[in-house]
């Protein structure tokens, strides 16, 4: 599973991209999330506040109950602000 | 089709006015939308990021949208990433359509969207060497959401 972080999620992680393998039991965005956020202390830093990450799913925006697969590649960003 | 590019050069509005119409005798009438980046509070330059592959997708889909709802002749979005500075332009958005009702909602709906849907970050760097990242504001939520409809 790819994993890649942008804006502050990417400075507080450390990393644009990682590759990881969940165990079986991590089965949604939300999840993921709660995996990922005991990796490190930067990880735990970047996913302090749910509230303000957004993920989307094989580049499609994807709620926290959007299941996840080995082969998905998987992004966590904050809300957006483009235009 | 829309023509959808996502690019770190400036861009020529004449020019993508032009190409909208270039050959054809049933527009009447083109609109547009230039974002243009602001000096607010000492800010030196604007660095957007974005999601390369996804940015481009979630566009055509917006660009898509726009099309299904008006009957358009010309739909143009250009939006830039990398460093922009102080009275540089971001984002253009350009409608096209036989009467001016339909490309003037278009173009508003495609801002609206752009701003709510499309995976950019914006940062701000200040001339005092501090930088600071863009929060969403509640109302471009509000001003997306008045075009009620799926995503």
């Amino acid at each position: 599973m790819r994993v890649l972080y942008f804006a502050w999620l990417r400075q507080k992680v450390g990393t644009a991209e990682e590759e990881v393998s969940p165990p079986a039991e991590v089965r949604d965005v939300a999840g993921l999330i709660a995996w990922l956020a005991v990796r490190s202390p930067s990880h735990a830093a970047a996913f302090a506040d749910p509230r303000q990450v957004r993920a989307a799913v094989n580049q499609d925006f994807a709620t926290p109950d959007h299941p996840v697969a080995a082969n998905d590649e998987i992004a966590f960003f904050p809300p957006v602000t483009g235009g | 089709m829309a023509r959808i590019l996502v690019q770190e050069a400036a861009f020529d509005m004449a020019a993508e006015t032009a190409a909208a119409t270039a050959g054809r005798v049933d527009v009447g009438g083109v609109a547009s939308f230039v974002g243009i980046c602001r000096a607010d509070d000492g800010l030196s330059a604007l660095v957007l990021e974005h999601y390369p592959g996804m940015t481009e997708r979630a566009i055509a889909r917006i660009a898509a949208e726009a099309e299904s709802r008006w009957p358009l002749t010309a739909c143009t979005v250009i939006h830039r990433h990398g460093r922009i500075l102080p009275g540089e332009p971001i984002v253009l958005v350009l409608t096209a359509s036989s009467h001016r009702a339909a490309a003037l909602e278009a173009c508003a709906f495609l801002i609206d969207w752009l701003k709510t849907k499309a995976p950019f970050w914006k940062r701000e760097e200040f001339a005092s060497g501090t930088h600071r990242w863009v929060e969403a504001k509640a109302e471009d939520d509000t001003a997306a959401a008045r075009w009620t409809g799926a995503a």
